[in-house]
């Protein structure tokens, strides 16, 4: 039984990470390019619904709130592309992971002078109510952020690989000229799949600060969660959640039965084997250049 | 405008191109051995703090600047050679040992850790370092009985032919010991750079295939960069510990990794220089927000107040204005001002244009 | 005598067979051509004797040697040099140290010894840099010498291309279509250096062309693929009448 709550409450925090994995995947498919600053995404995307929410700040109702801090964070996504990544067009790989760690360090400055570095907690509708299912005494909120998790990865899912949409954008992420002399917009796909990744990360963010406390060092958890992508095997949806899955059970697990210094490590020393047994992550992609 | 005739191979292998850049380049040694007469105290070690840097954007520069090998973790080998270091010094062996030791054994602790990675590419490599250096840190906490754990360890002063060196009683003397290595290694740089393996280096970053063709192993060759780089690193770490005279896992973070890679792009990827440039901008930015601070302070009569995360604040910003306004770094800036007289009144726009490529996946699904 | 070797090779991509048993061989000083329609599996070829692809079942010899004993590195050091289709150089260096890597398998000295940049690894350099310069003064390369390949034309990085092969000091050259994107004049100027490289350096050489014009110029012998297979080989004006390479090119006569 012991276990079993160990089990949800890793599941519960291996959905923040799967979903930050997610904005980590969402990105990386559509453009090739590695977002290093989702985990700050999250984080900003947390503190602006704690802003607008939680009654020291602006004390607007929960569910209003929820949909404001959605579009600011998309808005913050768009407008990130628009003037800053979509100049990195042609250039190399690790150009924009740099560039992205570099917005990350900025976002991290930026959310500490506007919220001060004190952990806060989001004020939701379901902070401290439980839920007991046949002796089993689950948070409420543990459970919310698995059913949200789940919706929210399945409907990402059926969008690639059902609608026109989707499908416009692996074409881009393949081949950007192919893809724009077929009549894809690649810049406009770019812009919406920057605003999407920045509502998820926004998602994320609100039920981190809901099950617990953010502050603004929470977007360094961005490794982590960039860890579970890779286990999960870059480039896949349902794998980043997985990934995310497993590193958040993977961690208490660690904890209890090894030490209490190895929670720490163990996400980690799982994706060095993963990059060392399966060098492009569990969902192998092969990378061979063409001559 | 300066013309400059080639009369001579020697002229294409010697490092200096004419005698008046040799003796521009003298001369700064010169002022740099003279420095700390000058200087006091703080501002010496100020400059020391900056020759360590550089040290370590050397190291760095190899793997990810030549041998197009971005690395996040590299801070797992600056405290390598730290604790290597000192604890060979701990066991009696004279500092005039254990350094070189510590270098030579971050080197090959770095080629043993290559070799799974040599798999990698791009972006997989630069996550696999960032995940060692994060269990590096972590594995210093766990092995405490040898690195002390997260108290620690100080670092004892050192016998360096004679002379007792230690940061704070001898300033001076620490100074010129940082010096001398980093002048040493960056001599050997420059003879690596003009023989075949420095050229094997720049042709497995710029093309693996055709460096294949042309007889290189990439994968040798790339352990090789990555010993180089680790054994450079080594000596760097070793200098940091005694430099901080105090250390623990919290020295060599993730986040020093990080600043690492951040501080040769600052610089300029792919030249020594580069690392010199981003060592200056990472040593003496939090001097120059301190100074700064102040004066904001003095202008708007508040007090000046402590803002955490200022300085890295201001380096993110820094560096994304680099990568987007001058990818090539501080280097890639001087070299276009230097050719824009030399070269005046003839200097065009595009002289240094880059090549951008369309993305195109090699992915296959 | 017969330098190059390759007897019944077979390649095959997932279910796609790019190169089915394919042989042929080709003789000490001579030009030998490849042609064939987009697809025909001529890069496949050249990608196969580099050792960057396995190929399935058959047997690849140069010289002597078993190729497929060798790793990819490996082949440069019996003297196979090539140059690429689409232009691999090393972008971010000049034009006399994309040369200079070409020597690099002659290279004696070794870590420690360039460490300290010995006597002998200036030597080394400087016979290197002697080398070098014979073949930029062969190919014309003077005015480029000390430029970056990334500001260079096209044409004149075609040329840096074969320049490097050169510089290995090879028995055999691949080139992958030479005079692709480059103008009449620089095509007829490659047409004359191949030629001297035959004649005047004894290399043997074999390419993969499009162009007939330069084909039919410089080649001693032709070999037409379709679909990995061999259609047609001989002298460049029998391959072009041969009725298998007209319809290949121009589909069946109804």
């Amino acid at each position: 039984m012991d276990n079993l709550q160990l089990l949800i409450s890793g599941l519960a925090n291996g959905c923040v990470y799967g979903l930050i994995a997610l904005g980590f995947v969402l990105i990386y498919k559509a453009t090739e390019a590695v977002n290093f600053a989702q985990g700050d995404f999250m984080m900003l995307g947390a503190f602006v619904t704690i802003g607008l929410t939680n009654t020291e700040y602006m004390g607007l109702p929960f569910w209003l709130a929820l949909p404001i801090s959605l579009g600011i964070m998309a808005l913050l996504g768009y407008l990130l592309d628009r003037f800053i990544i979509r100049r990195m067009f042609g250039e190399s790989q690790t150009s924009v992971v740099i560039l992205t760690i570099a917005l990350g360090f900025v976002i991290r400055f930026v959310a500490g002078l506007i919220w001060g570095h004190e952990p806060q907690s989001l004020q939701n509708p379901l902070a401290g109510k439980e839920l007991s299912v046949g002796g089993l005494v689950l948070g409420l909120e543990d459970v919310a952020v698995i059913v949200v998790t789940i919706l929210l990865t399945w409907g990402l899912y059926e969008f690639f690989n059902r609608t026109k949409l989707g499908l416009a954008m692996q074409g881009a992420s393949q081949n950007q000229l192919a893809a724009y002399y077929m009549g894809v917009p690649v810049k406009r796909v770019q812009g919406f799949i920057w605003a999407l990744a920045g509502a998820v990360a926004c998602v994320a963010g609100i039920l981190f600060a809901a099950k617990g406390a953010v502050d603004p060092n929470a977007g360094l958890m961005g490794i982590k969660a960039f860890a579970a992508a890779v286990i999960g095997g870059f480039g896949s949806l349902p794998g980043a959640l997985a990934g995310g899955l497993i590193v958040g059970v993977i961690e208490p697990f660690a904890s209890r039965y090894i030490a209490a210094g190895y929670s720490q490590i163990a996400p980690y020393a799982l994706l060095l084997i993963v990059l060392i047994f399966r060098p492009h992550g569990l969902f192998s992609q092969v990378r061979i250049k063409k001559v | 405008m300066r013309i400059i005739f080639k009369t001579d191979y020697m002229q294409d292998i010697r490092p200096w191109k004419d005698g008046y850049q040799l003796s521009l380049y003298l001369l700064l040694l010169l002022v740099m051995i003279a420095a700390p007469f000058v200087i006091d105290d703080f501002y010496l070690g100020e400059l020391t703090n900056v020759f360590v840097w550089a040290l370590a954007g050397l190291g760095l520069m190899v793997l990810t600047g030549h041998t197009g090998q971005a690395s996040l973790g590299h801070a797992a080998f600056l405290a390598l050679g730290c604790y290597i270091n000192i604890i060979l010094i701990e066991q009696g062996l004279p500092f005039m040992v254990a350094f070189p030791i510590a270098g030579v054994l971050t080197g090959v602790i770095g080629m043993v850790v290559a070799v799974p990675a040599l798999r990698l590419h791009g972006i997989y490599l630069a996550i696999a370092t960032l995940a060692m250096s994060i269990l590096v840190d972590d594995i210093i906490v766990l092995t405490e009985p040898w690195t002390g754990g997260v108290g620690g360890k100080y670092a004892p002063s050192v016998n360096v032919f004679g002379v007792m060196i230690d940061r704070w009683g001898t300033p001076r003397e620490f100074f010129y010991l940082v010096l001398g290595v980093t002048v040493i290694v960056t001599l050997g740089y420059i003879n690596l750079l003009r023989s075949p393996l420095g050229r094997s280096f720049i042709a497995v970053r710029d093309s693996e295939v055709s460096a294949q063709a042309m007889g290189i192993d990439v994968a040798r060759t790339k352990a090789i960069s990555f010993a180089i780089s680790c054994g450079i690193t080594g000596l760097a770490g070793a200098l940091m510990g005694l430099f901080s005279g105090a250390f623990n896992n919290e020295t060599f973070s993730v986040v020093i990794s990080i600043q690492l890679l951040m501080m040769i792009v600052i610089g300029g990827l792919g030249s020594i220089h580069g690392a010199f440039f981003g060592a200056i901008v990472v040593g003496f930015l939090p001097q120059f927000l301190s100074i700064s601070k102040e004066w904001v302070g003095g202008v708007f009569g508040s007090n000046t107040v402590a803002i955490p995360g200022l300085e890295f604040g201001i380096f993110g910003m820094i560096l994304i204005m680099f990568i987007l306004f001058e990818p090539m770094g501080i280097y890639g800036r001087w070299l276009k001002i230097r050719t824009f007289f030399e070269l005046f009144p003839f200097y065009r726009k595009d002289m240094f244009k880059r090549q951008k490529s369309y993305l195109k996946t090699e992915r296959l699904r | 005598m017969s330098i190059l070797e390759l007897d019944n090779v077979t390649l095959k991509f997932g279910g796609l067979t790019a190169v089915n048993k394919l042989s042929f061989s080709v003789e000490q000083g001579e030009v030998f051509a490849i042609v064939g329609p987009n697809g025909a599996g001529k890069s496949t070829v050249f990608n196969l004797i580099s050792r960057f692809y396995d190929p399935y079942e058959g047997s690849i010899r140069f010289d002597g040697h078993d190729l497929l004993k060798q790793k990819a590195s490996g082949v440069a050091s019996f003297g196979v040099a090539r140059t690429f289709q689409n232009i691999e150089l090393f972008d971010h260096a000049s034009v006399l140290q994309n040369l200079l890597v070409g020597r690099h398998r002659h290279r004696q000295s070794n870590f420690l010894s360039e460490l300290f940049f010995t006597p002998s690894v200036k030597r080394q350099e400087m016979q290197n840099r002697q080398l070098v310069e014979e073949i930029i003064d062969f190919l014309d390369l003077q005015a480029y010498r000390d430029k970056m390949i990334a500001g260079l034309p096209y044409g004149v990085r075609k040329v840096v291309e074969v320049g490097r092969a050169l510089a290995t000091d090879p028995k055999l050259l691949l080139l992958d279509e030479p005079a692709s994107g480059l103008s009449v004049e620089e095509t007829s100027d490659m047409r004359w250096w191949i030629d001297d490289i035959r004649r005047q350096m004894g290399i043997t050489v074999l390419m993969v062309e499009h162009d007939m014009g330069l084909v039919s110029g410089v080649s001693d012998r032709v070999l037409a693929l379709a679909d990995g297979a061999k259609l047609a080989l001989g002298t460049p004006s029998e391959v072009q009448s041969h009725p298998a390479v007209i319809e290949a090119y121009l589909g069946k006569a109804s």
